[in-house]
């Protein structure tokens, strides 16, 4: 799906708001509660910087998207998850290294008493991400409702490319902006989650063999490589060393524990250097 | 439960403890302070967690790369490292030349 097919969900969803644009949709007392689900996607006001969103979305956004999930959907299948628990992973979580962590959590034969935990924390940093979005995303007749629903599609690229970008936007116009973005980002997770689950199955072992190192490598080179605060660099090292020793002594927690560990390390260090700059 | 359908429960509970954050995070915003010390914590776990997965991954496979040996693994990130600089701070560029040196050294050397 390109720029003009989230736009045009975009559209869509704005078409429920025109009460007899879609027979069968009108609002009836009678149909109170049909509709009314209807209206609460239908807040879009601004179809053109919802397509403007999906339009910046579509390249390298996208594209790095598909390949971190088309190396997600091979891990998934390489470590033994079904297809529909991977996909169904991408939709209810949406958060790349939480759904490592749930892969490789449960195929080390941890239990949900790790795993939520764990899965959690490491998506913890979705509550600063989203205190800090929302002020920029709200217009003054903005319903709040439409920002909890906006909530779920809250993840690192987009946040990124929106933080930057919505300052530019007239208010109005950034909900939709980031809506078309995210949507398009989401699209894009989903095909390279199904993709890379079936390539993983259907490539000889020598290529199945780098679709599975993708996933690693990825968050490897976006780590070392695109990581600048001082705080996160620290906690990086601290974790990345702890985790292979901790993991001997018990794989089915070492990823909840060298990260609590490590992290906790990293940020004593950084407070007692006086350094608070993450 | 069959196991499939305790897998999807877990992930549906994994799903709404994230959304715990996102939605908290509408209710809070414009309240508290993003940068604020307990914030900093958390980002420093969820980087070391990340981390410490992504070496794990790499110095202790599961599944079909530990048929790998680790120096190929190493070669392979130093590739993709090298390339991610040379095409220009490319993120693509570099996963790509990594996953293709692994992908040959296997290929060429068994």
């Amino acid at each position: 799906m390109g720029a003009q097919g989230c736009a045009m969900i975009a559209g869509r969803l704005r078409c429920c708001q025109r009460r007899d644009a879609i027979p069968g949709l009108r609002c009836g007392r009678g149909d109170r509660y049909g509709c009314g689900a209807m209206r609460m996607l239908a807040w879009l006001p601004g179809e053109d910087a919802a397509r403007e969103g999906a339009g910046d979305a579509v390249g390298v956004a996208a594209a790095v998207m598909f390949a971190g999930f088309l190396g997600f959907g091979a891990l998934a299948a390489d470590t033994g998850l079904s297809v529909g628990a991977a996909l169904f992973s991408t939709v209810a979580i949406w958060a790349l290294p939480g759904q490592l962590v749930l892969a490789e959590m449960s195929a080390a034969g941890a239990t949900w008493v790790a795993i939520l935990p764990a899965v959690m924390l490491v998506n913890a940093r979705f509550l600063p991400m989203t205190v800090s979005l929302m002020p920029l995303l709200r217009a003054p007749g903005t319903r709040r409702v439409h920002l909890y629903l906006t909530a779920q599609l809250v993840a690192m690229t987009g946040w990124a490319v929106a933080m930057r970008r919505c300052p530019e936007l007239k208010p109005e116009d950034r909900l939709p902006y980031y809506l078309g973005f995210a949507i398009a980002c989401w699209f894009a997770s989903l095909v390279g989650t199904g993709a890379g689950y079936y390539f993983a199955h259907a490539f000889p072992p020598l290529l199945k063999l780098g679709l599975v190192f993708l996933s690693p490598l990825y968050f490897f080179v976006m780590l070392a490589c695109e990581v600048r605060q001082r705080a996160w660099l620290l906690a990086m090292a601290a974790g990345a060393l702890l985790a292979p020793g901790f993991h001997l002594v018990s794989p089915e927690w070492s990823i909840l524990t060298s990260g609590l560990a490590g992290g906790t390390l990293a940020f004593l260090v950084i407070r007692a250097s006086g350094a608070g700059d993450a | 439960m069959p196991e499939a359908l305790t897998t999807l429960v877990l992930i549906a509970a994994c799903g709404a403890g994230t959304y715990l954050w996102r939605g908290l995070g509408v209710a809070l915003s414009g309240r508290i302070n993003p940068t604020r010390p307990l914030f900093i914590w958390v980002g420093c776990v969820a980087y070391a967690m990340v981390a410490g997965l992504v070496s794990r991954l790499i110095l202790l496979p599961a599944g079909s790369l530990t048929a790998t040996p680790l120096a190929y693994r190493a070669l392979a990130c130093a590739a993709a490292i090298a390339a991610y600089y040379l095409g220009g701070r490319s993120l693509l560029f570099g996963v790509t030349a990594g996953v293709v040196a692994l992908v040959a050294l296997s290929a060429g050397f068994g």
